[in-house]
């Protein structure tokens, strides 16, 4: 497998003055965002604060109402599968065997064929997966699940992976096994965006911190320096735990 | 009465040639039905649940409307479609088997094109943002679709199957229930019980009964054994 970068990327992503309206209310307002290669970007703040959305949009699930997503200049047309895939919230099982759900992803992603099984079987045992190979999907736990979410979409070989509250639904034990996991694609040279609660979380795994309120970026930064000392009145309360929203 | 169940009983194990031809024209205008159906009807049930365009409102309320559709009616309007006059009499079709599955399989495909709507609807609801993620989306997403709603629309197809075995009123129009040709199970019945031969009306029934129930069995044993494997 090629290490994701030693080869052209569709990265740096660039997010620029991104708006998003649903029935006159404005959800998203004025979000720039960049994320460059292997970089892995936490998007932190409380629920409805616009991480998800702002995902989405990034993802493309999403169209925005103002704002522009642009990858890097020329990639956008790069002949076949898409280079960026999304991991969400509730890890969304097909009703096949965990082996399975990753063949239909890479079927789907345009794959060939005769790699699909190898492949499948690689993604699954990259992440030790391999036990769980003949489960049906959607008897698997939570982690399991989310780690098999995770394990998929990174058999797609993107260049960036956009994960919405991985670690929400988890327990310590299952949280540590996905941080694992989030090491192994940063080794690989993916770039990870992620949204969490988890300050902690963003400080053990994150390069950069974007911190969310009331649909707006209100810092962004280092993980560390951006952290511990937040330089706005927003960012601070959220870092220091008592929420103003 | 006693006599007649006597009988029945007596006309089914002997395996009468007459009575099993009945048998077999009923069974294979019935399956042949629901497998032309569901050929159509899967497919088109699951683009309807995935596609979005105009009409497409009144197109869902039309078919869940004609599961409804009178079995005579059916077989009425079949019958002016090939009758020597119609718009397809030029085919030759008419009191034959191919008109009875003709008009058992309008009966039976509105209920699957709309059982199959809103399963692939349901499971687009959950594996929508997924799909959508992976690029499968409108007609690219009907085959995973289908694939994932397999269990549920096994029992849509056993639905249909129910449809078509249990109607007497389209087969008897357009087939003429004409013995040793378009005569099946459910017209048969009718015709021997307006007689008063009873035991051939009342065989027949057990077998009609007996073959539903074994067709369900099957089904339901075979959806559990892959449930088990893969849910």
């Amino acid at each position: 497998m090629t290490p994701v970068r030693d080869r052209p990327s569709i990265l740096p992503l660039a997010a620029d003055g991104l708006r998003f309206e649903a029935r006159g209310a404005r959800l998203i307002d004025g979000i720039d965002l960049a994320v460059g290669r292997g970089e892995c970007v936490a998007l932190l703040g409380p629920n409805g604060s616009g991480k998800t959305l702002t995902l989405r949009l990034l993802h493309g699930l999403d169209r925005p109402t103002a704002g522009t997503v642009r990858w890097a200049a020329g990639t956008d047309t790069v002949a076949g599968r898409k280079r960026h895939a999304m991991v969400f919230q509730k890890p969304v099982m097909l009703r096949r065997t965990a082996i399975a759900n990753v063949r239909h992803a890479l079927a789907a992603a345009g794959f060939p064929r005769t790699e699909i099984a190898d492949r499948a079987q690689a993604a699954l045992a990259r992440f030790g997966l391999q036990d769980l190979a003949a489960r049906p999907a959607r008897v698997l736990s939570g982690g399991e699940q989310q780690r098999l979410a995770i394990a998929r979409a990174a058999a797609l070989e993107p260049d960036i992976l956009f994960m919405d509250e991985p670690t929400a639904a988890l327990d310590p034990g299952a949280t540590r096994q996905i941080e694992a996991m989030f090491a192994e694609l940063k080794r690989a040279g993916i770039a990870l965006v992620f949204s969490t609660h988890d300050i902690g979380q963003a400080r053990r795994v994150a390069d950069r911190v974007a911190i969310f309120g009331k649909g707006r970026i209100v810092e962004q930064g280092p993980a560390e320096r951006t952290l511990a000392s937040p330089e706005t009145e927003e960012a601070r309360a959220f870092v220091a735990g008592d929420l103003p929203w | 009465m006693d006599g007649a169940f006597a009988q029945a009983f007596l006309l089914i194990v002997s395996f009468d040639a007459g009575f099993l031809g009945i048998v077999g024209l009923s069974l294979w205008v019935t399956l042949s039905a629901v497998a032309i159906s569901a050929v159509i009807g899967l497919p088109l049930g699951a683009l309807l649940a995935v596609c979005r365009f105009p009409g497409r409102g009144a197109v869902i309320v039309a078919v869940n409307a004609l599961m409804g559709l009178p079995p005579v009616v059916a077989g009425l309007l079949v019958y002016l479609a090939l009758s020597r006059s119609g718009p397809a009499g030029f085919l030759g079709i008419l009191f034959t088997p191919s008109a009875m599955i003709v008009a058992q399989t309008i009966l039976v495909l509105p209920i699957v094109i709309a059982l199959t709507r809103q399963v692939a609807e349901d499971l687009w609801a959950e594996y929508g943002d997924h799909l959508t993620s992976l690029g499968r989306i409108g007609r690219a997403a009907v085959g995973t679709l289908l694939y994932d709603g397999r269990f549920a629309l096994a029992v849509t197809l056993l639905a249909g199957f129910g449809r078509a075995a249990a109607e007497v009123g389209a087969v008897m129009i357009v087939g003429g229930n004409i013995a040793g040709y378009t005569r099946t199970m459910t017209t048969a019945i009718a015709l021997e019980t307006s007689k008063g031969d009873l035991a051939l009306a009342l065989g027949l029934g057990i077998v009609l009964l007996a073959l539903t129930l074994s067709i369900n069995v099957v089904v339901f044993g075979a959806t559990r054994l892959w449930h088990h494997q893969l849910r």
